[in-house]
């Protein structure tokens, strides 16, 4: 028979759920921006091994002649992803869900061991909670890029009024540049992410809409309890 | 015993469902919501200022929160006159059509209805001198260290004594041939690297410039440096703003 384990609480779902769709619109708002000044590129001297964008990708997407478009819709969504953002970090403080989600010294040993383990390198994965050692350190490090968004791009938008903040990013135009690297960097976080999904399969994803997962357990356990209110271990 | 077993396999599978059910049907209506609320924003008519009305309040609540933290005190960062590039990107020509003379050219201040200050480069020549040398920033995302000369725009207020003038919220500049025209906010106008300009590294700036007076303010986008100044006058309301008009954010403040 099956019985009921919680995993991720409610407001978590709500957090997860609502920055998916204001990122996406932070990204595409800020492609229509970026499209007026494109100048960043792979490669070195004369050599360029990927232009940010090919002009295929701007069509595809309907990017060209919108800035004033794309600054319109980021700096109205700038505000939920910051306030979502915001509201998370303050949530998992308070509740004691960092524990789940905050590397610890043995993080960065076992992620590496989780990734060989990952790649069918390593028959074992090192012993974990709610989330293994390389989510660990994935989903803390979106959290301290996101705090990198909000501080470089503030000091692209405010450059004068936050002129200490600009400073610290290196300058106006090294913010610039940080603000797109992490854009990247979500995109890259954002495949993996849904690679790992689809691997972990059916009962781990909808466990982000539903809050549990279902787990088999032996008939003649039949007497531990159906709905176990905390994380199994 | 083998009932009760049964029984509470019935009842888990059971609550599995109901709550998976539930979850779900409140997962699509959220993600319905969501499509629709975002479709209803995108499809907002914006036949009169380009920009949805929504988002256009949205940018003027932005105005007004970073207008409380706006401080004249906070100037561009200063660079070295060796600093500034030998050729300035030139990125608009609305307003600019033609070759200027100075000999026909005025700079007309209009103080109050009916009664216009009419003066010519000289007479702006003959005030003490400003430089600045910044890094202009175009709302493109490009930016550009830049060396001008010219008059501050709050030395300029002070000389022809235009107190009740600098009390008014905003300052509107219009090109000759009206084809350009910019609003700008008063503190922003009289923080002092904002010039009436002349001078673009240490010469009469080039007729694509903005020949013979331009706007140089460092705290706005380029978008808001009006080129070849005819009219400048002062108003409580929102003067007119080509860019404005065509989707772009009025404040525009760095």
């Amino acid at each position: 028979m099956k019985r009921i384990v919680k995993k991720h609480p409610l407001a978590i779902r709500w957090f997860h759920w609502i920055n998916f769709p204001v990122l996406t619109i932070m990204i595409w708002s800020g492609l229509l921006i970026y499209w007026a000044n494109d100048v960043y590129r792979l490669g070195w001297g004369d050599k360029t091994l990927l232009k940010f964008f090919p002009q295929s990708f701007y069509d595809a997407l309907h990017i060209p002649f919108h800035l004033s478009t794309g600054m319109a819709f980021h700096f109205f969504f700038m505000w939920l992803f910051f306030f979502n953002g915001f509201l998370y970090v303050l949530y998992t403080i308070f509740s004691g869900e960092w524990r789940f989600l905050a590397p610890n010294r043995h993080s960065f040993k076992e992620a590496w061991q989780v990734v060989l383990h990952d790649l069918h390198i390593r028959k074992t994965a090192p012993p974990q909670s709610k989330y293994n050692a390389a989510q660990r350190i994935a989903y803390t490090s979106i959290v301290v890029m996101g705090f990198g968004s909000i501080i470089t791009g503030l000091a692209i938008y405010k450059p004068i009024q936050l002129n200490w903040l600009c400073a610290i990013c290196g300058g106006y135009e090294a913010a610039r540049i940080e603000h797109f690297i992490l854009t990247l960097g979500y995109v890259l976080f954002f495949l993996v992410h849904v690679i790992q999904v689809i691997l972990a399969g059916w009962n781990n994803f909808q466990a982000m809409v539903t809050g549990f997962e279902t787990e088999k357990i032996e008939e003649e356990k039949s007497t531990a309890p159906e709905i176990i209110e905390t994380p199994g271990t | 015993m083998k009932n009760i077993s049964d029984n509470t396999k019935r009842t888990v599978q059971r609550e599995i469902k109901r709550r998976t059910v539930i979850s779900f049907s409140v997962f699509f209506l959220c993600v319905a919501c969501g499509i629709f609320l975002f479709a209803r924003l995108y499809n907002e008519p914006t036949s009169a200022d380009n920009v949805q009305p929504t988002l256009r309040k949205a940018l003027k609540v932005n105005e007004k929160i970073f207008s409380l933290f706006y401080s004249k005190a906070r100037q561009a960062k200063a660079f070295k006159k060796s600093d500034a590039v030998a050729t300035v990107r030139v990125n608009g020509g609305a307003g600019m059509d033609g070759i200027l003379d100075t000999a026909t050219w005025r700079l007309k201040v209009a103080r109050a209805p009916g009664d216009t200050l009419t003066l010519t480069l000289d007479d702006i020549k003959a005030l003490p001198k400003t430089e600045v040398v910044f890094d202009f920033k175009c709302v493109e995302g490009w930016s550009q260290v830049t060396y001008w000369g010219g008059v501050r725009f709050s030395d300029f207020m002070k000389k022809y004594n235009l107190v009740t003038q600098s009390s008014m919220k905003y300052v509107g500049m219009i090109t000759p041939d009206a084809e350009y025209y910019v609003g700008n906010d008063m503190p922003s106008m009289m923080q002092p690297q904002t010039l009436l300009c002349y001078e673009m590294n240490g010469k009469p700036i080039p007729q694509n410039q903005g020949y013979p007076l331009r706007l140089i303010i460092p705290v706005k986008y380029g978008i808001k440096h009006l080129k070849r100044i005819g009219v400048m006058y002062f108003s409580n309301d929102k003067p007119a703003d080509y860019w404005a008009e065509r989707g772009y954010d009025y404040y525009s403040g760095l």
